[in-house]
């Protein structure tokens, strides 16, 4: 079979657009007098979420950011839910921030983080799309002089159902956009029952681009008269530039500008990319290294091993009396574990293309984020809002990187602004990507457990000491200097709630921050409280003298919704039943972002340190699950990141920077060490879950216990690589 | 001065010769599918064929490409006529975020053109790019799909 290759992608028609033309991509029409926006091409717009063209084809506007994990497919599986047009005809587009500004952030958040894509907006995106199909049917029946209600619509076509004459979307968008909008108390959504795209697993809308080479990246624009940027901010976090001879570099060729940018980097701008990394690797540059020069991952594990037994520390979830059943436990189990910072490296290296006069800052980026690049810009430019904007690209992944950091865009712009008028394109090198960084925080926990003479868990003292995410990014949202973030999957209630009733129970936060950003890094703090919790779950049962499956269970009678999914993946994988000669099982569960998660590994283990990960069954019940196609490959994709910072993944510190600099000291799994992954999706109905990162934190100690159960061996410090241990 | 003959069309690009092959390719010849992930030979975002052969185009300088015949992923379909990888690509649903598909998809041509119908260890044995997004069960179900095709 055949397909033919269309000639051009409508998205990347889009990107395209934007890439030749300074102007708005989208270049809505706001009109002064009359009641119709139009979209660029004319084509009216139903209302913010809609656009439909004469020829039928539905634009549908979407606010989130596409990085691959499919929230563009999924919003727009909502809104023609609702709207009831043709799947067929549906395109996608992204406002801008800018037009967001104008017109009263309509479309809500941008922000594409936290697994919230669709979890935050189901409801007021099923809603545009409610409202603009009540539109066009009240425009349908007007035209033919019959009432609204007797009107219905199906697959972007309207029929009169007493004479069965019909229209189409596309016929009376127009009359439709002149409409007023309908009451909010008219716009009802339909009862999940009656969905007929939600929860249908329909193919993405944007994957053609993406084998043809077609789709435009950020890495990839090309404006006119563009010129390009390398960067290197000082190694050492805090650090200043002291000295640069920017004179040894101005004659190489292409080399157009050698600029500081702020007090803390240097870029070269050239008429290459190429020619401008030549340029940078040849410049000398002397560092103000600061006072974090002598800090190094020794220092830094000393100031965590501190915090363990600390007395003061942000308690988050407490019942019970942990200290008395401690001090009375027939048998007290205690361990100590270490997580350490990583890199979300995303396979495209952060960049941004600015372009700045003192009339106006525009700047093209992928992001997580399009309102906080616009506050970057904004802030950088010193330009008024309306004097700004950004367009947003495809992202080549994010994983938490382009969402609440901004340094590539304030660079771009700072460049930009040395170079008035002139576009300039800041690439990173990868070396670059992985020295400045926002980095998976440092953790350690000390856990201690009591069992009774029976063998249940009685108290349980979970302490985590480490650095709070929180207190470098978004200090305002500390609780009383706590950061509830730290305790993902440990709170006591909520979207990322403990799944398990121990009589007394106390898990607190001992805050020890250090000079290395942190970041939200897919997954954020489940990642590391996932191991350490579900590992030491399998230390009391062992403990215990029992069944790490009927261990849990003891504990999980009041949670049935974390039980199911662990009872799903016990069942699927066969725990119980004896396991293929050499092969050995390992259990995890989890809350986060809304969803339950759990999984069941099973490994060989030869010659004591080479780990296959044969076979992983997940479970997740995201509540609704709207398209299972692509919830089964992020969860897979989930396993093949939180796999490779289990085994490979770890950035240290030596005077003050982060040694690793490529992929060659910073390793990723390959195709040859990816399990077989089985999805259990199992939708419960009622709640809205997160799909992108849930899943990620139940791999590791799902392997990590399995690994246990074929060499009774427990690792407590990570990535494994450390230990000698490597992924086959 | 370099010629570089890439997709069927000779271009003559100014730089130095010591320019990667996948810099002229990009920012001379202006095809920007193959992308740029490590510039040290480990990720594979930039491979190409050369002569035939699945390269990575970030660590061969463009004097070493004078003469050779270079496919890039604009390259692959014929007559707007998607590579049967291309197809398994889009049946499957492979990408994610896609930046390392095009890459991934010369590999796994190469590949097919010396071994039609590849066992799960000779996937293992010559895809080694890097996919952060984690796509490679849908890749492995993909190439055996193409494989059939
Ligand atoms: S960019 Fe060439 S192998 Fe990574
Ligand atoms: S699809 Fe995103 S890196 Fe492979």
């Amino acid at each position: 079979m055949t397909t033919k290759t269309p000639k051009l992608n409508r998205r990347s028609f889009l990107v395209g657009t934007a890439a030749v033309g300074s102007g708005l991509v989208l270049g809505l029409k706001i009109p002064f007098g009359t009641s119709v926006v139009r979209a660029q091409d004319g084509s009216p717009e139903i209302n913010a979420w809609v656009v439909i063209r004469p020829d039928d084809t539905v634009v549908i506007r979407v606010a989130r950011s596409e990085m691959g994990q499919g929230t563009l497919t999924g919003l727009a599986q909502l809104v023609t839910e609702e709207l009831e047009c043709d799947w067929s005809k549906v395109t996608t587009e992204y406002p801008t921030p800018g037009q967001s500004v104008a017109r009263k952030r309509v479309w809500g958040d941008f922000s594409t983080g936290g697994s919230r894509g669709i979890r935050n907006s189901h409801e007021y995106v099923r809603k545009g799309g409610a409202a603009a199909r009540i539109m066009l049917v009240q425009a349908a029946a007007n035209g033919w002089g019959v009432p609204a209600s007797e009107c219905s619509a199906a697959n972007s076509v309207i029929t009169h159902k007493p004479t069965g004459r019909t229209t189409t979307y596309g016929k009376v968008a127009e009359a439709a956009a002149k409409l007023p909008a309908p009451a909010a108390a008219e716009v009802s959504l339909k009862d999940p029952t009656e969905w007929k795209i939600i929860g249908k697993p329909v193919k993405r809308l944007d994957t053609l681009g993406k084998v043809t080479g077609a789709q435009v990246y950020g890495a990839d624009l090309k404006l006119p008269g563009m010129l390009n940027a390398s960067i290197k901010e000082c190694p050492v976090f805090g650090g200043k530039v002291k000295s640069f001879e920017a004179d040894k570099v101005k004659g190489m060729p292409g080399v157009k500008h050698v600029v500081q940018v702020r007090d803390t980097a240097v870029a070269v701008v050239a008429e290459t990319w190429w020619q401008a990394k030549t340029a940078l690797d040849a410049l000398p540059i002397v560092w103000d290294e600061g006072p974090n020069a002598q800090v190094s991952s020794a220092t830094i594990a000393e100031t965590l091993k501190a915090g363990l037994d600390a007395e003061q520390a942000f308690v988050r979830n407490q019942n019970g009396d942990v200290k008395t059943a401690i001090a009375g436990a027939a048998k007290k189990v205690e361990a100590v574990y270490a997580y350490p910072f990583q890199n979300h490296a995303p396979m495209e290296p952060m960049n941004a293309t600015a372009k700045y006069t003192p009339e106006r800052c525009e700047v093209w980026v992928p992001t997580q984020n399009g309102e906080a690049a616009f506050a970057a810009t904004t802030a950088a430019s010193g330009l008024p809002a309306d004097k700004c904007e950004v367009y947003k690209i495809n992202l080549g992944g994010g994983f938490g990187r382009r969402g609440a950091f901004h340094d590539y865009v304030t660079q771009a712009v700072l460049i930009a602004k040395q170079i008035p008028g002139t576009p300039v394109k800041l690439l990173w090198t990868r070396e670059e990507d992985m020295v400045q960084g926002r980095y998976h925080p440092v953790m350690q926990s000390k856990l201690v457990g009591a069992l009774d003479d029976k063998g249940n868990l009685t108290g349980l003292h979970m302490r985590l000491s480490g650095q709070s995410i929180l207190t470098a990014v978004f200090p305002q949202n500390l609780q009383d200097g706590r950061d509830n973030l730290t305790f993902q999957g440990l709170d006591p209630s909520g979207d990322f709630a403990f799944g398990y009733s121990v009589p007394h129970l106390l898990i607190d936060h001992a805050m020890r921050n250090t000079h290395v950003p942190p970041g939200f890094w897919r997954g954020v703090n489940i990642n590391q409280n996932a191991i350490f919790l579900e590992c030491f779950m399998e230390e009391l049962a062992q403990a215990a003298g029992k069944d790490p499956l009927e261990f849990r269970r003891a504990l999980m009678s009041k949670h049935p919704k974390h039980l199911a999914v662990l009872n799903a993946v016990a069942d699927r994988a066969g725990w119980g039943k004896p396991a293929p000669q050499g092969v050995s099982r390992g259990l995890a569960q989890m809350m986060a972002f809304g969803s339950y998660v759990a999984a069941c590994a099973e490994v060989s283990v030869t010659g004591g340190d080479k780990i296959k990960v044969r076979r992983i069954v997940c479970a997740t019940d995201p509540g609704y699950a709207v398209n299972p196609a692509q919830i089964e490959r992020q969860i897979a994709g989930s396993f093949v990141y939180g796999l490779s910072g289990l085994f490979m993944e770890e950035c240290t510190v030596k005077d003050g920077r982060i040694e690793q600099t490529n992929f060659h000291t910073y390793d990723s799994m390959r195709i040859a060490q990816m399990p077989k992954v089985e999805s259990i999706i199992m939708p419960s109905g009622g709640f809205w879950g997160g799909v992108g990162e849930p899943t990620i934190c139940v791999a590791a100690p799902a392997v990590l216990n399995a690994y246990f159960a074929a060499t009774g061996k427990r690792i407590r410090t990570f990535p494994l690589k450390n230990h000698g241990i490597t992924m086959v | 001065m370099a010629r570089l003959t890439i997709n069927g069309k000779t271009s003559e690009v100014n730089v130095d010769p010591s320019t990667p092959l996948l810099w002229a390719i990009r920012e001379q010849v202006g095809l920007t599918g193959t992308k740029y992930g490590c510039g040290m030979a480990l990720c594979g975002a930039c491979t190409v064929h050369v002569d035939g052969k699945a390269t990575r185009s970030c660590v061969m300088p463009v004097s070493a490409a004078v003469g050779k015949k270079i496919t890039t992923i604009e390259g692959l379909a014929t007559n707007g006529t998607l590579h049967k990888v291309q197809k398994a690509w889009v049946d499957n649903e492979v990408p994610q975020c896609g930046y390392c598909q095009a890459g991934m998809i010369m590999a796994v041509a190469a590949l097919l053109k010396d071994k039609p119908k590849p066992t799960d260890a000779d996937i293992d044995k010559s895809i080694t790019n890097i996919c952060r997004c984690g796509t490679f069960q849908q890749v492995r179900e993909a190439i055996h799909a193409a494989a059939k095709a």
